[in-house]
């Protein structure tokens, strides 16, 4: 019976062996993505320009060679080092890098050749070429990075070594005196001579490693259910311990550096990577109200915290546009005039706001890219998170996963918690935009993040090795 | 630079940039194992094709849509049935596991063919039999009439 012979094949094989699409790298879209990014910067250099002055920037030219010639290199270690990584992290991060140097020159040209306004403070002449420098450090750590971390487990070893090393890198701004490390009323730099640094830049990193890999031993016991409340299954109590150490030495940063930032991207960092690593949303809830409750009573029992809640809540109330919230008003105002399609790159006068440069930088894209400006920018960071997440739930190693879930959530969150600090969604804190904001210190630990994150997605997406014997091949073979 | 140039300049740089941002996301869309299953998009394509071609002809009416079992150990079992053959017989990976002595580990199938079901016997030791009829070739199925293998009794019901 022929007919039904013919329907037995289709049945059986109902489901054709479709061939699992073997992941190949897609190394030739990172690099058209790439041309595309590096095209995409030298318009707005060529805008700001216009802007300016109606001509071409002078230094124009040589700054993009530079540019070009750094993601070359750092395209061609990926292809050595990590053939199969996601093909939109570099480029998407590169383009964020570009447009905070054209900013960078944008507001470098501030008063100068007589272009209008004047700034708080100037930016020094060499602003421009200092952020290349930076990025030519950042990528150089990229490449480090990616070269010395060939396999994430590698990290998994020293657990303790770095935590060690985020909390005294988060701990050292306090314990200096005042003079080398306060800037604004917050201890969080380090000056060094002519340098600053921000510590709790490379303190966020080392203690994501650690987290991850100090949950993977853990998960296990901290998953375990307690009692249930409201439908919620809580906790055991003793195994609070670590999320209230956590959440201790994230109010003491609070107080002693004035730093709500830092102490809300610490205890959001550990809380998401607590929440990855034991499906358990009771945690969120502990995390989130232990927060809430600790900043609350932090803003009522301290002068400077209680200060930054009252810019929050009444920026334009009495003298408070003129003093203590003038950058917040500012930025405000600053955003308001660029309304939906921006004054223009070079356009717009971002140097009214105070330090517009590094925690404003927000705003002068709003400004001069408008709202339609900023959402794109805003999405390009979201599509890092995007691949983070994506390389998160595709990699097999559960330190792998809670890393790459932690080290995305965690750029979420400081985007977040600077974004809405300058739209008044929360209160504002002084925390860098990763990529975006003049300074070094952020820039190389953003390029250190993405180099993770390669890795990361590199091991992802490798092919598994070829078995050596392969049962469809055997074959009969004749003896005699 | 007069106004109506620097205007638009500043519109087409933010062309630029959400065209940047569209072919990011298009990216995403083509990339192959950012969707942790690793399949194609021709390949789920695929996979889903006999589905939506099966959906018409099961809602179709008077065709069967499912397998109850009216007599034996498994008595008032049912198998909703789909695009997809059902086996039966002792062995673990068999669709419907049948918990009877008489069967084999193997003993038969049930597929769907051209709107029809077909019963086929896999050479089992004690035969399927269908309304008393012992089937020795594949044979289509009617609803409602019995299928016996050993001392458990299937129909398809509407």
């Amino acid at each position: 019976m022929s007919s039904v012979a013919t329907s037995e094949d289709a049945t059986l094989g109902g489901m054709p062996d479709s061939p699992m699409a073997m992941p190949r790298g897609r190394r030739r879209t990172e690099a058209v993505m790439l041309v595309f990014a590096v095209a995409l910067v030298a318009f707005a250099y060529a805008n700001v320009g216009f802007g300016l002055k109606g001509s071409l920037p002078s230094g124009m030219a040589e700054y993009m060679i530079a540019f070009v010639v750094l993601l070359a290199g750092a395209h061609l270690a990926v292809r050595r080092l990590a053939p199969w990584a996601d093909p939109l992290l570099l480029p998407l991060a590169a383009t964020l890098n570009g447009l905070g140097i054209v900013m960078t020159y944008r507001l470098q040209e501030v008063g100068r050749d007589g272009n209008p306004g004047s700034m708080s403070v100037p930016l020094s002449s060499s602003a421009t070429l200092v952020q290349i420098v930076y990025t030519a450090i950042g990528l150089g750590c990229f490449v480090a990075v990616l070269a010395l971390v060939r396999e994430p487990r590698v990290l998994q070893r020293y657990t303790y070594i770095f935590g060690l090393v985020g909390i005294v890198l988060l701990a050292l701004p306090a314990l200096l005196p005042a003079g080398i490390s306060e800037v604004q009323g917050a201890k969080i730099q380090i000056r060094l001579g002519g340098f600053t640094i921000q510590p709790e830049e490379f303190a966020k990193l080392a203690l994501g490693v650690s987290f991850a890999s100090y949950l993977v031993t853990k998960r296990d016991v901290l998953s375990l259910a307690g009692r249930r409340v409201l439908g919620i299954d809580l906790p055991r109590a003793r195994d609070l311990g670590p999320v209230i150490i956590v959440w201790a030495v994230s109010l003491l940063l609070l107080v002693f550096e004035s730093d709500i930032g830092t102490s809300a991207l610490f205890m959001g960092l550990f809380v998401a990577m607590l929440y990855i690593a034991t499906q358990r949303t009771s945690w969120l809830l502990i995390g989130f109200v232990l927060f809430v409750a600790g900043a609350y009573s932090a803003s009522k029992l301290f002068a400077h915290v209680g200060e930054r809640f009252q810019i929050w809540l009444h920026p334009f109330a009495g003298q408070n546009p003129f003093n203590n919230a003038f950058q917040l008003v500012q930025g405000i105002y600053g955003m308001a005039s660029g309304g939906i399609l921006g004054k223009g790159l070079g356009g717009g006068q971002p140097y009214l706001t105070p330090l517009v440069q590094s925690d404003f930088v927000v705003t002068a894209f709003g400004e001069e890219l408008g709202m339609t400006g900023l959402m794109a920018i805003l999405l390009l960071y979201g599509l890092i998170v995007q691949r983070g997440l994506a390389t998160s739930l595709s990699v097999k190693d559960p330190f792998s996963k809670i890393l790459a879930g932690g080290l995305a959530f965690m750029l979420a969150l400081q985007i977040f918690v600077i974004v809405g600090g300058v739209t008044r969604l929360i209160p504002l804190t002084g925390i860098t935009t990763p990529f975006l904001s003049q300074g070094g210190s952020s820039l190389v630990a953003s390029w250190i993040l993405i180099a993770l994150l390669m890795r990361l997605s590199d091991t992802a997406r490798k092919p598994p090795p070829q078995p050596i014997q392969d049962e469809g091949m055997t074959q009969v073979v004749n003896l005699s | 630079m007069n106004e109506l140039t620097l205007t638009l300049i500043r519109v087409a740089f933010l062309a630029v940039l959400w065209l940047f941002v569209i072919a990011a996301i298009g990216v995403v869309r083509t990339d192959l194992s950012g969707n942790s299953g690793g399949r194609s998009r021709a390949a789920r394509r695929q996979a889903q094709a006999p589905r939506a071609a099966a959906k018409p002809q099961r809602a179709r009416r008077g065709q069967p849509h499912v397998l109850v079992v009216t007599a034996g150990s498994l008595k008032g079992t049912t198998i909703d049935l789909s695009e997809q053959q059902i086996t039966l017989g002792r062995a673990n990976d068999a669709t419907l596991v049948l918990n009877d002595d008489y069967a084999s580990s193997r003993h038969a199938r049930i597929f769907p063919q051209d709107g029809q079901w077909i019963v086929e016997d896999l050479g089992s030791t004690n035969g399927t039999y269908l309304d008393r009829q012992k089937v020795t070739r594949p044979t289509p199925v009617p609803a409602g009439v019995p299928v016996r293998i050993g001392k458990t009794v299937l129909e398809l019901r509407r």
